[in-house]
């Protein structure tokens, strides 16, 4: 297995090459340095020589691919690309644009991200794999029909109109949790309570007739069938013997998701205030800081590898019939 | 515990007896509801419990986090929220009077200004000789800084006479424990000196500090540009020393600055290039406030700036507050700073503010406040909700929140009734911001004026065209029933580009454009004592305007083409399309088509810096309450094109007279002398057109009832210490608007229940369904059979 997870490692180094490259090509088709210095310096008395220094500062007054005042020496490995790309690949994201350590951010921005994303993931995953269940007891029946209706109800509503709802309800009418807002340590809980909520119902229509399908699939097969035929109550069928092997491609297509939650959720820290990873990415989009664009992205892709290889390894795991080589 | 809490409590408490036999669910949801409601604080409150019994907190918001916070480099006003409360320029304003008067902060009286000649020999103010005027300034001794570890020492000797800063770290090996600011434990202050403020003026004159003003005042300080490229070389030989790449410290002081000069302990000179009295204004900014050399080298040490301690996000002042915990994600602190000199509230306002209660604190010691707590609001509505339960003492009004809190009627703007029974108060003020419609002056249809670099002369004929084209646009451009639409009548319209408060601005008859508007005298303005107003020239007016410059009904006279005018727009989308449909509706009462061309900010000024824009929306915030500030917004020297986008001349407008009248008018104090000349240069202006309209902003601030001395300061941030806060009033209406409801949740409780038992019921009922009790129900035979079905009905 370790000379599997080496090579799948060795595997990454091209993709994130490629997925480096294209976020540097697209990012500077539609900004030039001249551009993001005017950004960065304010619209005010800003006069050539500043811009120059500020890109001079940050590296960007040199080519952006090809160097070729610098000789073959420097033709490539002097150049805006190798500067800021190479670094990464040691995990070193440098400063933004701003001036500020990346990785100081990160570090500090990963932790409100995960206080909403992780119990949002687990909860929601508990509350549809158990209505799952709860719907496949009942199949084929007035009841699941209405289930599957109200699933198809919750898909449909835009995730923006819960937001809404969920804050005027909870926090404006009945004045139970905080609007918005975000404090460190054990004071994050009460803000936390509304956003999780929220993510869980908001993924409750589709999570449950995604589990729903599966745990259907697996009550239809023969051992489930011979449980039965043996006289097994329907909530020992149910629990024991459909639910872990249903979980099995539950488990696969959960696990690469697993690594993303430090990433954050863009709709959810953006209207709750909670200032995680996903408003960071999103603020420096609007203020053109290359250098925390290109570090969000890069983070993203090694994450959403690293899910993919423990998502092979779970496979392992779960299903002993899988062998990784 | 207020005794309507307890009532909860009790009605929760008698609920979980009556639902505790149904089920144990029920029974800790109620148990958790009423552990919840017995709680001593709001239960939606976004603030920590207790935080606010044993201090005076004022709470407010910002919505982005500060770029910038070393005075050198931040230029945007939101920044100057939090850095206007902690540094300590020269000068300050006087908060209550109006105009805006400028008054000593850390010094000891005004600055003291020598006019001399290129010998340095006195001259007098108005002599053809002056070439230098010097500005002394003289500090007040005993103004000490917040406490803070770079001015925190230790003895350098065993004998313990001599010191030196306590924490100097050789590597980023050596800082390594000190991850964030709190981690240095020893802080210490020091009394403000003159030196502080020279150290500073260096710092702006340095280009690797990139400050924004860097290259406005190197046209008037002297030496300032000698000085950037003397530090400019010393950088570049320090360049491969490691030392200097670790930390990129250069101790400016060792560098002669010729323009700026330390006189003594309390005194330097700032000598300037021939007179330039706006000068004043720029010291009462925080670009010239002091900053000690010792911190600049504090934080300029190896692996500090890797963790961002670095000036730029850690201020350190001497003013009224200091910046404790500056965590943009979360929330930005400001304290008291305990060293805070001596300084009173204002003893004199101007008519009025004593019946406003404003001189009720008069002659009190500053701040009158411990703490001051932004937390991160980036979305409008929980930002206003938050404020009507009483979290934020302060809220403008977004478009959103415009019609639940103000009305405008016949007797003007008015708070809703809803704002009203909450005590909230309304403040207005028309800020010193001007918005503007302009035309580019270099597009040969709408300008006509020849490209900077062309030889070619000016065609008059062309060019009376283009004005006459223009004049037309103004006319049928109805910024009125724009402010009225867009802006919840929250703007006025410009009749010049100088707004109301600053000098030269105009009311009445004798202000308006009268190639734009005539005077109605039958007709009273809102809040005006006299009657008579402004009305907008009828469009036909404009048609036969459009007509003389060659467009009858926006048809080119010659070609039969119709004209197509170009809007440039960094916007799209949403809001801003429903005001583009309105501006091409203002066109179309010309017959003109108006093509409006979307693209992002970057393009956008692109195209104004290349002056291949035709017509734009721009604006301009004061950076000082001065005439001079506006008009040079049409000083050809200033143009966008000439300066390579450096200039605030948007329009690119060149008028030899205006240029000659504003070099005239800048370098004069106030007199009536200097207001026939702004009315000569706002003459011109309107009838040149550069701009088809302009408006001047309306803020509207509310104020929870708690909150006291607040009286908006168009320019000036530095407001926070006068602010005070009822702390006990306030405790009081957050616990009346922020009662918990928690029946919602009992329900919640009760469906899950309705919905459980039945489901419960069917789960039993197909459990202990039996086929052959099926079977004997529809065929009469006996059960003797224990087989079950299967869920999908199969026998098993």
């Amino acid at each position: 297995m370790l000379a599997y997870i080496i090579r799948r490692l060795f595997y990454a180094i091209p993709i994130l090459i490629g997925v480096n490259l294209l976020t540097f090509a697209l990012f500077f088709m539609v900004n030039t340095p001249d551009q993001m210095a005017r950004v960065q310096l304010g619209d005010k008395y800003v006069d050539p020589q500043a811009i120059e220094a500020w890109k001079s500062q940050r590296g960007y007054d040199k080519p952006l691919f090809l160097n070729d005042r610098e000789g073959s020496e420097g033709l490539l490995t002097d150049t805006i690309f190798f500067d800021k790309s190479i670094r990464l690949f040691a995990l070193d994201f440098g400063k933004s644009d701003e001036g500020r350590s990346i990785s100081a951010d990160i570090y500090q921005r990963m932790w409100p991200s995960l206080a909403v994303a992780l119990p949002t993931f687990v909860i929601g995953l508990a509350v549809n794999i158990a209505l799952a269940l709860f719907v496949v007891m009942f199949r084929a029946s007035l009841f699941d029909t209405a289930a599957m209706v109200a699933c198809v109800v919750l898909m449909s509503i835009s995730g923006v109109f819960y937001v809404f709802a969920g804050q005027y309800l909870f926090a404006k009418l009945w004045n139970l949790v905080p609007i918005s807002g975000y404090l460190a340590g054990l004071d994050a809980a009460k803000f936390l309570i509304l956003p999780v909520i929220i993510g869980v119902i908001g993924g409750i229509g589709s999570g449950t007739r995604l589990y729903r399908t599966l745990f259907l699939e697996e009550a239809g097969k023969d051992y489930v069938r011979t449980a039965r035929a043996k006289g097994v109550p329907e909530l020992t069928v149910l629990f024991r013997h459909i639910l872990p092997n249903g979980l099995i491609p539950i488990l696969t297509s959960v696990v690469v998701v697993i690594p993303s939650l430090f990433m954050g959720s863009l709709l959810v820290e953006s209207f709750f205030g909670i200032p995680g990873l996903g408003s960071y990415t999103l603020d420096a989009i609007q203020a053109q800081d290359f250098a925390i664009v290109r570090s969000m992205v890069f983070l993203g892709s090694l994450l959403y590898i690293v899910g993919l290889i423990l998502t092979d390894i779970s496979y392992t795991l779960v299903d002993p019939r899988v062998r990784l080589s | 515990m207020k005794p309507i809490v307890k009532d909860i409590c009790c009605k929760v408490s008698r609920g979980y007896q009556f639902v505790c036999q149904p089920g144990r669910r029920l029974i800790a949801l109620a148990l958790l509801a009423s552990l919840v409601a017995c709680s001593d604080t709001t239960l939606n409150s976004p603030h920590p419990a207790g935080e606010d019994s044993q201090k005076i907190i004022a709470y407010s918001s910002f919505s982005e986090r500060p770029k910038h916070l070393d005075p050198v480099r931040s230029y945007s006003a939101d920044e100057g929220v939090f850095i206007d409360q902690i540094y300590d320029p020269p000068l300050q304003y006087h908060y209550l009077k109006r105009p805006y008067e400028l008054v000593p902060n850390t010094l000891t009286a005004m600055p003291e200004v020598v006019y001399s000649d290129i010998n340095g020999n006195p001259v007098a103010e108005d002599s053809p000789e002056l070439v230098y005027s010097t500005y002394v300034l003289t500090l007040k001794p005993g103004t000490y800084y917040q406490p803070h570890p770079a001015f925190a020492t230790q003895a350098s000797s065993e004998q313990g006479e001599d010191t030196q800063p306590r924490y100097r770290f050789a590597s980023a090996a050596d800082s390594a424990a000190f991850k964030t600011l709190d981690d240095f434990t020893e802080s210490d202050t020091r009394e403000l000196v003159a030196a502080d403020y020279v150290y500073q003026l260096k710092r702006l004159a340095d280009p690797a500090n990139l400050s924004p003003i860097r290259g406005l005042l190197a046209e008037y300080i002297v030496g300032m540009n000698e000085f950037a490229e003397q530090v400019t070389a010393a950088r570049k030989q320090l360049a491969d020393e490691p030392r200097y790449q670790q930390t990129r410290w250069l101790n400016l002081d060792n560098y002669d600055f010729s323009g700026v000069k330390l006189l003594d302990k309390y005194r330097y000179s700032i000598q300037l290039k021939g007179k330039y009295p706006q000068f004043r204004y720029w010291l009462a900014m925080r670009f010239l406030a002091p900053v000690p050399e010792l911190v600049d080298e504090f934080y300029h040490q190896p692996g500090l700036a890797d963790r961002n301690i670095t000036l730029d996000w850690h201020p350190v002042g001497s003013g009224p507050f200091m910046m404790t915990l500056n965590d943009p994600n979360e929330a930005i602190v400001l304290q008291r700073n305990p060293n805070y000199r001596d300084d009173f509230y204002p003893t004199e306002g101007e008519p009025g503010d004593a019946e406003a209660g404003l001189l009720d604190d008069a002659g009190k010691r500053l701040p009158m406040i411990d703490e001051v707590i932004f937390r991160l609001e980036k979305e409008s509505i929980p930002l206003w909700t938050k404020f009507l339960q009483g979290y934020y003492d302060r809220s403008g009004i977004s478009s959103d929140s415009f019609d639940q809190a103000v009305s405008i009627g016949t007797t003007g703007v008015d708070l809703s009734d809803e704002l009203k029974q909450l005590g909230i108060k309304l403040n207005v003020e028309v800020l010193p911001v001007t918005y503007y419609f302009g035309f580019n002056m270099l597009d040969p249809i709408v300008g006509g004026q020849p490209l900077p670099d062309s030889d070619q002369p000016a065609d008059p004929v062309a060019q009376e065209k283009a004005r006459k084209l223009r004049q037309a646009i103004a006319i049928a451009y109805n910024e009125e029933e724009r402010i009225s639409i867009f802006l919840n009548g929250r703007g006025e319209t410009a009749q010049s580009p100088i707004p109301p408060g600053i000098f030269g601005y105009q009311q009445g008859q004798d202000g308006i454009n009268s190639y734009v508007f005539d005077w109605d005298p039958n007709i009273r303005q809102e809040g005006a004592s006299e009657p008579g107003a402004p009305v907008r020239k009828s469009i036909e007016v404009a048609r036969q305007l459009l007509a003389e410059a060659g467009y009858p009904d926006g048809r080119d006279a010659q070609t039969g083409e119709p004209l197509v005018l170009n809007l440039d727009t960094p916007t799209g989308g949403g809001a801003a399309s429903a005001q583009q449909i309105w501006l091409i509706k203002q066109f179309k009462k010309l017959g003109i088509q108006l093509n409006i061309r979307g693209s992002d900010y970057n393009r956008f000024k692109e195209k104004m810096v290349t002056g291949n824009a035709q017509m734009f929306q721009w604006g301009w915030s004061a950076d000082y309450p001065d005439a001079e500030n506006f008009l040079f917004l049409l000083y050809s020297k200033n143009g966008q094109v000439v300066t390579g986008g450096a200039g605030v001349n948007s329009s690119n407008y060149h008028n030899p007279e205006y240029d000659r009248l504003f070099e005239q008018m800048k370098l004069m104090p106030d007199s009536p002398e200097r207001l026939a000349i702004i009315k000569r240069m706002i003459a011109i202006y309107q009838h040149d057109a550069p701009w088809a309209s302009g408006l001047h902003l309306h803020s509207y601030v509310l104020d929870n009832p708690w909150v006291k001395n607040t009286k908006p300061h168009g320019i000036s941030a530095a407001t926070l210490k006068y602010r005070k806060i009822d702390t006990d009033m306030r405790a009081e209406l957050r616990e009346q608007r922020n009662q918990p409801v928690l029946w919602p949740l009992i329900l919640v409780a009760l469906v899950i229940l309705v919905l459980m038992i039945p489901g419960y019921r069917a789960y039993r009922q197909r459990q202990n369904y039996r086929v052959m009790d099926a079977f004997k129900r529809s065929s009469g035979a006996p059960a003797n059979s224990s087989q079950t079905t299967d869920s999908n009905g199969g026998q098993g």
